[in-house]
């Protein structure tokens, strides 16, 4: 049995006096598109909800905020960072960024062969903005753009 | 390819693909310090591009986080688990140093403080 996270978080909500919770929920069947080539011979981008940011970078801030970063995906581990609105979920990414943001995995993926290869960047949200609105018109297209420039084939969306 | 470990918000968002793993959120690519866990768990939902061929098929791993799951009961909890942090429009970091750093880069400025007078020229 998992964890029935909507129901949890609309009663946690619920008993702090928040206004209901509004989940996304999609109406429409996802469009499908058949990969190109096969994964070994693809180049993969990469997105993590968690709210990564690398060490000279601004962090996010806990208002909604839609902006995006992206990190060099050879940036070493002591150099990332996360803030998020619910930090409470990151207390072992912060101590091991790989839980959240596989760049170590993703390395080695390319490294053998696995996958063709990995984009020079990967991009990071804070994925706890409130308005859907705002994530479709400003969050989304802003990351549609970054795939499309780095031509990826396809692309891994790790959430938190 | 979407990977979480929330089956319920990852099924009402109807990606084209998906994977999911029992873990604790905040773990999404595996467990800390555990390379081994990491790369499995990210290799097979990245193997779901090949072999997935009907939308919005949601791979399961078979990966537990301990053999107890007593983990589920607090995050079913409505008085812990999730706890949102002030909403603020402060940028947030980790570390002062990070502050530091972000501003040596040039990647950002901090407001004037308030009360500041503005500068003369």
């Amino acid at each position: 049995m998992t964890v029935a996270y909507m129901q949890a978080i609309t009663e946690r909500y619920k008993a702090i006096g928040y206004a209901p919770y509004r989940w996304y929920q999609a109406d429409d069947a996802p469009p499908w598109t058949p990969l190109a080539r096969p994964l070994a011979a693809s180049t993969v981008g990469m997105l993590s909800t968690s709210g990564a940011y690398a060490v000279g970078q601004v962090a996010y801030h806990y208002k909604d905020d839609t902006s995006i970063r992206s990190i060099p995906a050879d940036t070493p581990k002591s150099a990332l960072r996360f803030s998020h609105v619910t930090e409470n979920y990151l207390v072992d990414a912060r101590q091991d960024a790989d839980c959240i943001l596989p760049l170590t995995a993703l390395r080695a993926l390319q490294a053998e062969g696995a996958i063709g290869s990995l984009a020079d960047q990967v991009f990071s949200c804070m994925g706890g903005v409130y308005s859907q609105r705002r994530v479709r018109e400003e969050v989304a297209p802003a990351l549609l753009a970054g795939f499309r420039q780095q031509k990826v084939d396809c692309a891994l969306l790790v959430s938190m | 390819m979407c990977l979480g470990s929330a089956l319920d918000i990852l099924g009402a968002g109807r990606p084209p693909r998906a994977t999911f793993v029992d873990y604790p959120l905040g773990h999404s690519t595996g467990k800390p310090f555990d390379a081994a866990d990491q790369l499995a768990i990210v290799r097979a939902a990245l193997a779901g591009f090949d072999t997935i061929t009907q939308p919005e098929t949601i791979v399961r791993l078979p990966n537990q986080w301990d053999a107890a799951g007593d983990w589920r009961t607090d995050a079913m909890r409505a008085d812990r688990g999730d706890t949102r942090q002030p909403r603020d429009e402060t940028p947030q970091f980790q570390h002062a140093a990070d502050r530091d750093a972000a501003i040596a880069s040039g990647a950002w400025r901090p407001a004037s403080p308030p009360g500041a007078s503005p500068d003369a020229d």
